[in-house]
């Protein structure tokens, strides 16, 4: 017998997904009257935030893009300009501290846009109260981690704020870097067809920091990957002329990269979870704590758009280097669905991967 | 990983949706409802539905603590937190559930001091530490919850911490089957049921289901291979006509439940004689309260609760969706003005809310196994 129901509801529901992928290209509205902790999460609330406040009010073709790092042209120099704002609780982690990571974080944002970084600044805002000896600490892991990446921190500001009005120190830096003409990694140049790589296992420097405030009792032997990613990027750009994009995964982990891809390009992205690189530990922790690794932060990973027929050199240019050495290829452009990342789970089904719209765990970097 | 990459073998999954069509009757549609929010999220997340064949939908019920909360306790939490010196904890879930003038992060932003805790004894860590402020713990949840609650509060009682108190919105799950059982405008098959909750009740509850309803019910784990298997074993139960209780999680379940847990319930916790639901109404003896004997410990009683009801927003279907009448993407205001970041109902704030869940992993075309459409039966 037939039943009259099913094909209908099947169209009616399509009709459902259309009208919804409609309301979603529409321009955010930001609803709020305060801010909340989500619009510093980096998922929709954060992008909601910018597009209705900051690009708004700032309004330039050089900004317009939204990459990490913008593109300025200087005289004769090609320049990259990013800055980025580290509030990390707790500010000493295993595997770094909020030193390194400030200046990782601005020195990739400079690397990932194919750009050489090249000078720093650092400005401090300092906690009355707040260790000296800590505060020697930070410098000198900013010291170290300035030397590894081969940039100078060449100018800084210092203030302090009374004790309670900040949370012993927050760190801002900014970062300058030369461009190599022609050179544009931006999202929006993936192309159905390319492959897309990940650097290395992904969420070790989420879950170090959700473990180290010790306030869920796990306990795992993992640390955050906090690095310089320039070296492998000069590897990488060197060994590959058909990389397209290239995006650090922070805060909002993968997956927040991939639906910039999927967004900024107009394709769909496809990737397939057994192939994307998970430590043992990460995986458990995140499985006891119901979060999806794919959107832990990481601070020493890149996720690379590389032309397809040049994915196996890629794969073997970032194996080259050991901040490479377990990079993987997870997935593919593809031209349809447009605008949406796709997973092939490891039990075989798919599903979406969408933006997150919170992070459950605030102050990550 | 040991004890989860078994669960999520691909080649078992397709050997038993071949076994799972085979049971289909042509012509026949079948409607199971997963009762627990963590199994939809299950389904969702793993692309369960890519296994069944079209006969079979599943309905998602309305076993998702944080769906089933009305925006009248939402207000009322609130309210409290809002009281001099008050530090309110709560399970992260709750923190986005939208009141009538916003949720926790946005009593938070307007100077509440409302904390997320993953086990509510972290509560009385933060009263401990903080002995000037009054730290009231929102619990919410099915039976699965309660216990921790209930040992809280027994341990809080041991220690003499007399700064801590429960705002006690624990609801029980067998009362909400029921009303869904005997709602009018709903035809289910089957049941899989909630495999949480059973770690404390046992299966012998679920029994009046199979019995007065003449309804399967099977108890299901919470990995996507438990849910397939539980699947298999209900269209077995239909397929052979028969109405049993059975218990696919033995791997955690007993049958009896745990006594232990129970036990700690009854201590410090009582039925109420009636409590609102979420879509659902008023609903009689379907939650708990603290008794009497631990008055001191019931924000309900230490505070000053308003308990003013707020009607669902008119627009809001979680009522329909909650109870399985309407599927998610068949509410009005599905993924346009209700979406995941500015939810209208409750269904879409909880990762295991049905709208949520739906929304977030579940808006493509189902491509399903071959397995599952290979023995379809053909359509005249």
């Amino acid at each position: 017998m037939t039943n009259p129901r099913v094909l209908p509801t099947a169209g009616r529901e399509q009709q459902v997904l259309d009208r919804i992928e409609r309301a979603r290209r529409r321009r955010p509205k930001l609803r709020e009257e305060r801010i909340t902790m989500s619009h510093g999460a980096g998922g929709k609330a954060t992008h909601t935030l910018i597009e209705a406040i900051f690009l708004d009010a700032f309004r330039n073709p050089l900004l317009e893009p939204l990459e990490d790092a913008a593109r300025l042209q200087v005289g004769a120099a090609s320049l990259a300009l990013t800055t980025d704002s580290f509030v990390v609780s707790p500010l000493f982690f295993p595997g770094g501290n909020i030193g390194d990571l400030a200046v990782n974080g601005t020195v990739n944002d400079l690397a990932v846009a194919g750009a050489t970084p090249l000078y720093l600044s650092a400005g401090f805002i300092l906690e009355e109260g707040f260790p000296v000896a800590d505060l020697t600490r930070i410098a000198e892991s900013m010291r170290d981690a300035a030397a590894a990446a081969g940039v100078a921190v060449v100018t800084g500001d210092t203030k302090v704020v009374q004790r309670g009005k900040a949370d012993g120190c927050y760190i801002s830096t900014a970062g300058v870097g030369a461009l190599t003409a022609g050179v544009d990694l931006g999202v929006a140049n993936a192309r159905p067809g390319d492959a897309i790589l990940v650097s290395g296992p992904i969420g070790d420097h989420g879950v170090t920091i959700m473990l180290a405030r010790g306030e869920l009792d796990i306990e795992a032997d993992v640390e955050s990957d906090t690095a310089s990613l320039a070296d492998l990027v000069a590897g990488l750009l060197a060994a590959v002329p058909g990389v397209r994009a290239l995006r650090d995964a922070t805060r909002g982990g993968v997956a927040t990269i991939l639906n910039e891809i999927a967004k900024a390009a107009d394709v769909g992205v496809l990737i397939t979870e057994d192939a994307i690189p998970v430590r043992d530990q990460v995986r458990g922790a995140a499985e006891l704590l119901g979060i999806d690794p794919l959107y832990v932060a990481c601070e020493g990973r890149l996720v690379a758009v590389v032309a397809g027929d040049q994915a196996d050199d890629a794969l073997a240019a970032l194996r080259a280097n050991p901040l490479g050495a377990q990079a993987a290829i997870v997935g593919e452009v593809t031209a349809e669905p447009v605008g949406l990342v796709t997973i092939k789970t490891t039990f075989g089904g798919t599903r979406i991967v969408d933006l997150l719209v919170g992070d459950p765990l605030p102050r990550i970097c | 990983m040991r004890f989860v990459d078994e669960f999520r073998d691909a080649d078992k999954a397709h050997a038993l949706a071949a076994r799972i069509a085979a049971l289909c009757e042509p012509g026949r549609q079948y409607k199971l409802m997963e009762v627990c929010g963590g199994h939809t999220h299950t389904i969702y997340k793993h692309g369960l539905e890519d296994y069944l064949p079209e006969s079979i939908t599943l309905v998602h019920g309305p076993g998702c603590p944080v769906c089933v909360i009305p925006m009248g306790r939402v207000d009322d939490a609130i309210h409290l937190a809002s009281q001099p010196d008050v530090i309110m904890t709560s399970f992260g879930d709750m923190m986005r559930v939208p009141g009538s003038n916003g949720a926790f992060f946005d009593a938070n932003a307007r100077g509440t001091s409302i904390k997320m805790v993953y086990s509510p004894l972290d509560s009385l860590k933060i009263a401990k530490a903080n002995p000037d402020k009054r730290v009231v713990f929102m619990a919410i949840g099915f039976e699965t919850t309660a216990p921790s609650t209930a040992m809280t509060v027994l341990r809080a009682r041991a220690q003499g911490t007399a700064n801590f108190s429960v705002f006690c919105n624990h609801v029980t799950i067998i009362p909400a089957i029921k009303a869904i059982l005997d709602s009018p405008d709903l035809r289910l098959d089957g049941f899989i049921g909630p495999g949480h909750v059973s770690t404390i009740i046992g299966c012998r509850p679920y029994e009046f289901i199979a019995r007065s309803y003449g309804k399967p019910v099977v108890v299901a784990g919470f990995e996507p291979l438990d849910i397939l298997q539980s699947i298999y074993m209900l269209m077995l139960q239909l397929r052979e006509g028969r109405s049993e209780v059975e218990n696919q999680y033995s791997r955690v379940v007993p049958w009896n439940g745990n006594p232990v847990a129970l036990k700690a319930i009854g201590e410090t916790m009582e039925l109420r004689p009636y409590f609102e639901w979420r879509g659902l109404g008023f609903i009689s003896h379907s939650a708990l309260k603290m008794r009497e004997s631990y008055a001191d410990f019931d924000a309900e009683l230490q505070f000053d609760v308003p308990g003013v009801r707020v009607a669902d927003p008119k627009a809001c279907q979680c009522g329909e969706v909650l109870k399985g009448v309407l599927k998610p993407w068949e509410c009005k205001v599905f993924g346009t003005a209700c979406t995941p970041e500015t939810p209208i109902g409750t269904c879409m704030v909880s990762p295991e809310g049905a709208c949520a869940a739906y929304y977030n992993y579940g808006r493509l075309n189902r491509q399903r196994v071959p397995e599952a459409i290979s023995i379809e039966p053909s359509r005249p």
